[in-house]
């Protein structure tokens, strides 16, 4: 892993003594169809932190997230709030951590409201149906997310924005503490990704939840998270404040890309120059 | 639309809006359906009886029940030894059928899917071949035995899904649901090839062959729905149990494994239940097509696309319709019978054309 940049240990404000951290990768190994994807990331994610990867395409971000969040077989290297992936049932795992996928499937004909109560599978026995408190759950996520007019409407007539909405709100369903978010505004217009960005920080004070996302935008991405951690070809090439790893010189080495990063006080603005041509 | 919908008074946010699941009225609807088919079917043959005096003769196979619905004995008879058995057969059949292709819907999330798709037909249609084609041959010392039909078309199924697996399985970790309906796909054109070639080699079966493949309900009494009912009810139950999990399924895979599902461990629970009661609709029934695909589909759009409503539905208005599909096949060119999978393809199409336009009406 990278040393922590000097002059700040990240996440340390959040950590409390003897409380491990929501997320604990340690050289992490991931192989798809024998191709090798990730090649020794670590990662930490502090209780109540919001981290974002970021990186090149391809460089294994989905995959980091997926194999943080299970699906992926990584028993040993993923540890949740101090337990290994592997020693969670999958009920167990789906009650700790929520996903919500970069392109969520839509079921034709679904209503918000059964599609929301998806997110109560891990409580609901296997052969059976919901109860009472798993519908009460649900009526307060829609209320809280500001989706309750929307209950009988068929997910697939939603805009982007308010599908999106829907997509947290089965999320927070599942009771979960830790929320991975590939892409979450990847399908978004400017105002869109803000009011879903506010929606997920704002709910992450309220309820103490932890983040770790993925972003393309790495403006947006740096405005809201409090560590950014750099993949590149698989590892880990950067770990720190925004600040720190979006620099120039990172951007224009891992991305390959001509930007111009200029500090403000709510983050780094990351702009994409054209590259000057040589006579 | 948009404005409609909009948000306002008309939506007030304390009404209690319940999930979505199987409402008592469609139950209702179904079992009045079912009903209907019973006294339909028992009542409307070559004798046609009245339709109240059989329900009250039908009310009389409840035990304690003692009532006198003016038939008589031969009339009684063709009741409960002729009709009621072929009827009850055709309800299995057809809730098999429905409910089997219901669940191949889900769990391929494919609304294509029918109970056929991973080779029943094509294991079920070469395994009779064989055995009639050889037992013309050898003099009818196979074809002779009752029973010989009935079980090559099961064992036939069953080993043409097994080999359908087998096949699929051979993808390794990237198996998906598709390279599932793949495989189906080869083995059925495999078998189906070898069936064209023996009935080609024995054209003097190509008859008998036929009148099975186009299905037919004419029983042996109630010696056929004692070999199907322990199938429908492994089948139903498995199925039916798992309806809400069919519904979880219909994110994906990642998402319902992310929701805290084995999506692979519930697919192929579901796809072992559905093969072995279409196995054994088949082996009783022959091939009838359409039920499987009309049913399900019908129901959706008209109950709700929720697996919960769809599956208990399907199978309800499944066995209705092959039940009514069956009185039509045996009057309509009395005493001639016509095959009953002919006359769910004819009456069955119209009918879902007439559905989707009507559906499409009421959704817009």
């Amino acid at each position: 892993m990278i040393p922590p940049p000097p002059g700040q240990q990240p996440g340390t404000e959040s950590v409390k003594a003897g409380v491990p951290p929501a997320v604990e990768v340690r050289d992490l190994h991931v192989r798809l169809d024998g191709v090798p994807i990730l090649t020794g990331v670590d990662l930490t994610v502090a209780v109540g932190e919001w981290v974002t990867v970021i990186g090149p395409n391809g460089a294994g971000k989905s995959t980091l997230l997926r194999a943080v969040g299970g699906l992926l077989p990584a028993p040993d290297a993923v540890r949740l709030f101090g337990t290994p992936l592997g020693a969670l049932r999958r009920r167990e795992r789906a009650r700790v951590v929520a996903t919500v996928a970069q392109y969520p499937v839509v079921p034709p004909g679904m209503a918000v409201l059964d599609y929301v109560l998806l997110g109560r599978n891990p409580y609901i026995p296997p052969l059976g149906r919901e109860s009472a408190a798993d519908l009460a759950v649900v009526d307060e996520v829609l209320d809280r997310l500001d989706l309750t007019n929307f209950r009988t409407r068929e997910l697939a007539t939603l805009s982007g924005g308010e599908r999106q909405r829907v997509f947290l709100a089965r999320a927070l369903a599942q009771g979960a503490t830790l929320l991975l978010l590939d892409e979450p505004t990847s399908a978004l217009d400017i105002g869109h990704q803000q009011e879903v960005l506010e929606l997920v920080d704002r709910l992450r004070g309220e309820h103490g939840l932890t983040v770790l996302a993925t972003m393309h935008d790495l403006s947006i991405a740096g405005e809201y998270a409090d560590r950014m951690v750099l993949l590149d070809t698989g590892r880990v090439a950067a770990a720190g404040a925004p600040h720190e790893v979006l620099t120039e010189t990172l951007l224009s080495r891992h991305y390959r890309a001509h930007v111009k990063v200029i500090p403000t006080p709510h983050g780094p603005l990351v702009l994409p120059t054209r590259p000057r041509r040589h006579p | 639309m948009h404005q409609a919908l909009k948000r306002g008074p008309s939506f007030p946010p304390a009404a209690v809006v319940r999930p979505a699941g199987l409402r008592k009225r469609w139950l209702a609807l179904g079992a009045f359906a079912v009903l209907v088919a019973l006294v339909a079917g028992v009542s409307l043959g070559p004798v046609s009886l009245p339709p109240g005096s059989v329900a009250i003769e039908l009310l009389n196979l409840l035990p304690g029940v003692r009532l006198d619905s003016g038939l008589t004995e031969r009339e009684i008879a063709i009741v409960t030894e002729l009709r009621l058995p072929r009827v009850v057969l055709g309800l299995l059949v057809g809730g098999l059928l429905a409910l089997a292709g219901g669940a191949y819907q889900g769990v391929f999330r494919n609304p294509l899917a029918d109970p056929y798709l991973l080779g029943v037909a094509a294991g079920a249609g070469l395994a009779v071949t064989v055995v009639l084609t050889l037992g013309v041959g050898s003099g009818g010392a196979l074809s002779g035995l009752p029973a010989t039909v009935p079980l090559a078309a099961f064992v036939g199924s069953l080993g043409a899904v097994a080999m359908t697996y087998l096949l699929g399985a051979a993808g390794g970790r990237s198996r998906s649901p598709a390279t599932l309906i793949l495989a189906g796909v080869a083995v059925s054109a495999f078998l189906a090839a070898g069936q064209t070639y023996l009935l080609q080699r024995h054209a003097e079966s190509i008859q008998a062959v036929y009148s099975w493949l186009l299905g037919r309900l004419a029983t042996a009494g109630w010696q056929d729905v004692r070999l199907v009912l322990p199938y429908f009810l492994v089948t139903s139950l498995v199925v039916l149990l798992h309806r809400r999990e069919l519904d979880v399924l219909s994110v994906g895979d990642d998402e319902a494994g992310s929701l805290g599902l084995h999506p692979q461990r519930s697919r192929y629970l579901l796809i072992a239940a559905a093969s072995l009661g279409t196995a054994a609709a088949v082996s009783a029934a022959g091939l009838i097509g359409f039920v499987g695909i009309i049913v399900p589909h019908t129901v959706r759009l008209l109950a709700g696309s929720s697996y919960r409503v769809i599956l208990p539905l399907s199978l309800l208005f499944g066995g209705a319709f092959l039940a009514l599909t069956d009185v039509v096949a045996r009057t309509a060119a009395a005493p001639q019978e016509v095959p009953i999978g002919v006359v769910t393809a004819l009456l069955g199409g119209p009918f879902f054309v007439l559905v989707l336009r009507t559906a499409r009406r009421v959704l817009t």
